[in-house]
């Protein structure tokens, strides 16, 4: 019975979709159109000019698969931390009331809209050989940050955190959490609670979370090369050497681009389809379960 | 040793809305809150859940105390021997049907396996053994409850809670998911607190209903002694009649508004008194020559049609509900707004203290 009623109301689903996609006005139309150019263009340009003949040698070389595997490296383990750290703080923001609630959530978003160069003067300043604090790491535990790999890390993990936090705080904060109770009432203990039922509640929002702050750290460029600096194989990740390679070899810039540009895409389009593709709908979820 | 069973002396302020009440269950009983929206149902079912804590009293389950801030017991949620099935179910939709049912039991960390299959055997009792690997999202309505109440018993509670078990069915599986449900709530033998606003729910699955209005238990008893002799306006309305509050002045009662009802063998005091809707007679102009010793005027107010018949609310010092044929209105053609006299004889209204 339910069956009939989900394949009646699929169809109907989508040609509601279609009709509504139809009945948008020409103008608006004209101008998405506009902005899809706007955002497609750049990459033909890219692709158009690329020397794919010499694609081959640039990968080749040894510096940019140094570049190509740090920023990898650095940027997964950056989404570790942020998840490690940010996964707790966004429940904390999202469920404890404490008073300055808004302003520690200001200050530990700030590092997303303040322009990344800014951020790694400041991390310089505090966790910088003679920093405020990074001075007793020297000292204590002969522990540096700044221009190393794990400098690299620190300063991707800054600018990338709060678009993971402002994620699942938001996923969070709509969680009916009714279910909580119900878990609770089964015997679940808080962590049992939060471990099988939270977490896997809002899992699409964790991944979504986890893809900016991973998208975000890859491409950090700013605070890297401020706090990290620019060393071959330490701390030169992809965006250095390409910045750097644009005033050498504008053609291998250009290659070390388009790696970029199509680990990202790859990445967005295989969770996208796989985890973000909207498991509000019960249509789509309809789909999964058969 | 205290008594078997559920013993609970609750008292909750929360805001504004303050909740009071006092309840025993025996062992095997099935008791009904029934009451309107509002009535701190909900809030009464998360304190008894443990997933609120009362302000002053006890809860005890087989002399065992739960909550007792007196003398600082509290029993969380998850350590309470109750199961609930909440209202909407709230299946865990990222698990199976089985998996849902093991939940209970392997938060209690049971191993996956002896949990599973535990909860076929449950799931097989619900008639649902079958569908142990659906998903929440592809069962029906009344599957679902099964679900629920299956993962709810798997743990073994010593009490179940149902908060409005039917509330989230449409009304044409509504009546044969009940009939399951009264068959499975009769195959578990701990207690059972079922919370709901349909009388029907109370009438088809309980022993013994509690009305809770405004935060207070106004009456408690059988559902017949219940609906037979309504203490409160809701039940009055739930049931369908009209019940009056006053004091008796010779043969007469007198409400709080100043209305008269004559009452035959009216004992002194203050009592509760039913007129019902079938017994008024609806009359244009006053007659004077009518064995019936009430008259009261008022003005019309809601007509409702219930085929046959029709239901005159009449707005007055005393407000009542009549009921009369469509007939009967056709030929006395009355519209709201219209004046009209209501008469009732004094042997046919019945009344009982407070």
């Amino acid at each position: 019975m339910t069956y009939c009623h989900r394949m009646s109301v699929r169809p109907l689903h989508r040609s509601r979709r279609r009709t509504n996609a139809e009945r948008l006005p020409l103008p608006a139309l004209l101008i998405a159109l506009i902005a899809i150019a706007f955002f497609s263009l750049p990459f033909v340009g890219l692709i158009w000019r690329a020397p794919w003949s010499k694609a081959w040698d640039v990968l080749g070389q040894e510096s940019v698969r140094q570049a190509l595997w740090l920023s990898l490296t650095c940027s997964l383990w950056a989404t570790g931390f942020a998840l490690f750290f940010g996964i707790p703080l966004a429940w904390l923001l999202a469920r404890v009331n404490f008073p300055g609630r808004g302003v520690v959530r200001a200050l530990c978003t700030l590092s997303m809209v303040l322009p990344p160069v800014v951020g790694g003067v400041a991390l310089f300043f505090s966790f910088g050989r003679r920093g405020l604090f990074g001075q007793y790491l020297d000292r204590w535990f002969d522990f540096r940050l700044p221009f190393t790999t794990w400098g690299v890390v620190v300063a991707q993990t800054f600018v990338a955190m709060p678009f993971l936090v402002l994620t699942v705080e938001a996923a969070l904060r709509q969680l009916d959490r009714r279910f909580e109770d119900a878990a609770r009432t089964l015997g679940g203990s808080r962590w049992y609670v939060f471990r099988r039922v939270t977490l896997p509640t809002i899992r699409p929002a964790l991944i979504a979370g986890a893809v900016l702050a991973w998208a975000r750290a890859l491409g950090e460029f700013g605070a890297t090369i401020t706090f990290a600096g620019n060393f071959p194989g330490t701390t030169q990740t992809m965006p250095l050497a390409t910045y750097l390679a644009l005033e050498s070899n504008p053609q291998e810039a250009l290659i070390l681009s388009l790696v970029l540009i199509a680990v990202s895409f790859a990445v967005l389009i295989g969770l996208r389809d796989r985890w973000l593709g909207g498991t509000g709908s019960p249509a789509t979820t309809g789909a999964v379960v058969r | 040793m205290e008594a078997l069973g559920v013993d609970a002396d609750i008292e909750i302020r929360l805001g504004t809305f303050d909740l009071q009440v006092q309840l025993t269950v025996q062992p095997g009983e099935v008791l009904a809150i029934l009451g309107p929206n509002g009535a701190g149902k909900s809030t009464l079912l998360r304190a008894l859940a443990g997933l609120i804590s009362i302000g002053a009293g006890r809860i005890a389950i087989d002399g065992e105390s739960l909550d007792e801030p007196s003398s600082g017991v509290f029993v969380p949620a998850e350590h309470r021997p109750i199961g609930v099935v909440f209202q909407d179910y709230l299946l865990f939709s990222h698990l199976s049907a089985i998996d849902n049912v093991a939940f209970g039991l392997r938060a209690r960390g049971v191993a996956k396996a002896a949990a599973r299959a535990t909860a076929r055997d449950w799931l097989t009792r619900v008639g649902l053994g079958d569908h142990a690997d659906r998903r929440p999202r592809s069962l029906s309505g009344g599957q679902a409850q099964r679900v629920a109440l299956a993962r709810a018993l798997a743990t073994n509670p010593r009490l179940l809670l149902l908060d409005e078990p039917l509330a989230a069915l449409d009304v044409g599986t509504r009546s044969g998911v009940r009939r399951d449900l009264r068959r499975h709530l009769e195959s578990f033998d701990g207690m059972r607190v079922m919370v709901t606003h349909d009388p029907v729910d109370a009438y088809a699955l309980a022993d013994r209903v509690a009305i809770l209005d405004a935060g207070r238990v106004v009456q408690i008893g059988t559902i017949s002694e219940v609906t037979a002799h309504p203490r409160s306006r809701y039940v009055a309305d739930l049931v369908g009649t009209n019940l009056v509050v006053g004091t008796a002045d010779g043969g007469e009662l007198v409400t709080d508004s100043g209305a008269r009802v004559v009452i035959a063998d009216l004992q002194p005091g203050r009592s509760f008194a039913v007129i019902r809707p079938q017994t008024i007679i609806i009359s244009r102009h006053s007659t004077l020559d009518s064995s019936a010793r009430n008259l009261w005027q008022g003005v019309v107010g809601d007509i409702d049609r219930m085929g046959d018949r029709v239901r005159i609310g009449i707005e007055g010092q005393l407000a009542l509900t009549a009921e009369i044929t469509s007939a009967a209105l056709e030929s006395l053609q009355i519209r709201p707004g219209d004046m009209v006299f209501a008469s009732a004889k004094a042997t046919d209204i019945e009344a009982y203290p407070v």
